[in-house]
């Protein structure tokens, strides 16, 4: 038996199936206005005729009637983490809609955990909607901002800093060293935030925001500690509610 | 008093207190006695009580008036005091509607100018409270602030209140919070008797009864029933066990006590004003003056607008021991600066003397946040 993570983000769904070893496939798709079809249409990918034990995690985890469990994001993120990375002793998470820190005791087991849900500032919503306003691609990111000195942004709002950006724009400033302004922003803020808890040792960093190298780098030298990530960073809750599922198989 | 009536029935009348006791509220008008409005609990309601009249709380639960409040006070206040004014301002309220007089104290800075403010629609006696309990100035100010509100009663309703009837009332008074302390005791039962969802529908409902002595009477057969039943085998499932603490709730913050128990766990503690906050000391009957005994008392109770506030710590240290606490629970409403700055205390005693688990969470009035509040108490849940 096998056994399949959901995760139903606000910004995307992904799914990975898992051998109790290694995730042997993923999938990952845009949510879109109906969460539930996207949860199903993973699952269907998925599962083809295997025999499943399927855990759902995020803001859409109650939609799958497949589902066997429902495990918070929260649980699932340092599950995951912990699983992809070894050792590690806290998970940073800068989601499509929140941001979250999670403090793992020696045993990998969660021991504290802070959200901020309140608003978009300092998440990955925040990069994408300035990313548009500059005409760049996300995925171009860390190109993007290779060369640049950031320009100080000092509205954290997601709907000011669109006019603030627009105003930047206006004075003459690159739209590289905007987005590097905006990425140093952004780990200014989640560094404060993530200090909240007492972070030691290795950190990892998932979600969307975590494949980029600039993101990462920036991250490292606001919080002092070590940052790692995973080629399977933004499937990290995914992975977390597989393993919690293949552990349930057994 | 014996009650024929189902455990979940006489819960349900509990909870529906509130909205029935208008009719009570009118019933105890008609008879010509009056009615004092208060907001906090440092109001000692043995004075009001002394001269045959009713207390009853006028701190709003719910969002309905907290736009017209905000025509007149800053969006960024706490929700208690925006919708306790919103319900002054548009007489949506009965209980504000009905009170002659409404009483109410210098707790927080939001408190303190929406009196002002308040005065407007309605006379209002504020108390000058002290900020440090600890002192013997704090203890006489707070006494001769109780005398104060003595007088004013007294001018206002044309009446005398003598010692002998106060320390009636100290009595009558004590006896209610025994029957409430006995009745939410309920909640060291291991595995539980009730749910916390339950134990807050009583203290809540408690509150809008005005026959202190028939109250008295339900809450303790109320209690030995659920004794009865538990002894005979009506039992709830184990869980991980909580102790609610923070800010008042009731009304719509009960959506906090129902993600948590809906996710998997039980409140079995709640130290916030609802609860054992106000609740947990009684008046020493024999202090020689009843001033001394009634200032003593209240200045004792552990709120976040005190500093140093000991007492908060000290009752959250019992109650974690004798309740079984597997984790706390601190709720902020937004805005609300004494019980969101205190909660690094509150966290570092729980988690680090307690060496149990610890969450805070802000919210409002409103239900936009369930589905945030859902996830994050599963998720502390799941930790447990």
């Amino acid at each position: 038996m096998l056994s399949i993570g959901i995760d139903s983000g606000s910004s995307t769904t992904k799914g990975v199936l898992f051998d109790g070893e290694r995730i042997i496939e993923k999938v990952i798709l845009p949510t879109g206005a109906n969460p539930k079809r996207t949860m199903n249409e993973i699952y269907n990918t998925l599962k083809k005729d295997r025999d499943v034990y399927t855990v759902t995690t995020g803001y859409g985890r109650g939609l799958l009637e497949f589902s066997n469990k429902q495990v918070t994001e929260i649980t699932c993120h340092g599950k995951g983490a912990a699983f992809l990375h070894q050792g590690i002793g806290a998970v940073i998470d800068i989601g499509g809609q929140d941001s979250k820190v999670i403090l793992l005791d020696r045993d990998q087991n969660i021991k504290d955990f802070l959200m901020n849900d309140k608003c978009a500032a300092g998440t990955g919503r925040f990069v994408e909607v300035i990313m548009r306003i500059l005409h760049q691609d996300l995925c171009d990111l860390d190109q993007y901002v290779v060369n640049a000195s950031p320009v100080k942004i000092s509205s954290m709002c997601t709907v000011f800093a669109e006019s603030e950006v627009i105003s930047l724009l206006a004075q003459d400033h690159s739209g590289d060293a905007i987005a590097k302004g905006v990425i140093s922003s952004i780990c200014d803020r989640t560094a404060i935030f993530a200090k909240r808890l007492p972070l030691e040792g290795t950190v990892f960093f998932s979600g969307g925001l975590a494949q980029f190298m600039a993101m990462r780098s920036e991250l490292e030298g606001k919080l002092g500690l070590e940052v790692v990530t995973h080629e399977l960073a933004q499937y990290v809750g995914a992975v977390g509610a597989a393993v919690i599922g293949f552990k349930k198989i057994k | 008093m014996d009650i024929k009536k189902d455990l979940p029935q006489i819960f349900e009348e509990f909870s529906e207190a509130r909205r029935n006791g208008f009719i009570a509220a009118k019933a105890f008008k008609d008879q010509n006695r009056p009615m004092i409005g208060t907001f906090c609990t440092f109001m000692p309601q043995e004075l009001p009580l002394a001269m045959g009249a009713a207390t009853v709380s006028l701190c709003a639960t719910s969002d309905e008036t907290v736009g017209e409040a905000e025509k007149d006070l800053p969006r960024n206040l706490c929700p208690l005091i925006k919708s306790s004014y919103g319900f002054g301002k548009t007489d949506k309220c009965p209980y504000f509607f009905f009170s002659d007089m409404v009483v109410g104290e210098t707790t927080c800075d939001g408190k303190k100018k929406m009196f002002e403010l308040m005065g407007e629609y309605k006379p209002v006696h504020v108390m000058q409270l002290p900020n440090n309990p600890t002192t013997q100035e704090a203890h006489d100010m707070w006494k001769a602030e109780i005398i104060k509100l003595k007088e004013e009663l007294e001018t206002q309703f044309n009446t005398t209140i003598d010692d002998e009837s106060v320390r009636k009332s100290i009595n009558l008074k004590n006896r209610e919070r025994q029957a409430l302390k006995d009745f939410y005791a309920l909640g060291k039962l291991n595995p539980p008797a009730i749910s916390g969802g339950d134990i807050l529908k009583v203290l809540y409902g408690s509150t809008f009864k005005f026959d202190r002595e028939e109250t008295i009477l339900e809450v303790n057969a109320l209690t030995a029933k659920v004794m009865q039943e538990y002894e005979a085998g009506q039992k709830l499932e184990k869980k991980p066990r909580i102790l609610i603490t923070g800010c008042p709730i009731g009304g719509v913050t009960e959506k906090v006590v129902k993600a948590i128990e809906d996710n998997g766990a039980t409140v079995v503690f709640y130290e916030n004003c609802m609860g054992a906050k106000a609740v947990e000391d009684l008046v020493d009957e024999t202090t020689a003056d009843v001033y001394d005994a009634l200032a003593e008392k209240y200045l004792k109770i552990g709120c976040s607008c005190m500093s140093p506030n000991d007492n908060r710590f000290k009752l959250l240290d019992r109650a974690i021991g004798e309740y079984q606490v597997d984790a706390v629970v601190d709720v902020i409403l937004q805005a609300c600066h004494t019980y969101a700055i205190e909660t690094m205390n509150v966290k570092r005693f729980v988690n680090d003397k307690k060496e149990i688990p610890y969450i805070s969470v802000e919210t409002d009035y409103s239900t936009s946040d369930i589905g945030q509040l859902n996830t994050r108490m599963a998720a502390f849940i799941e930790m447990l």
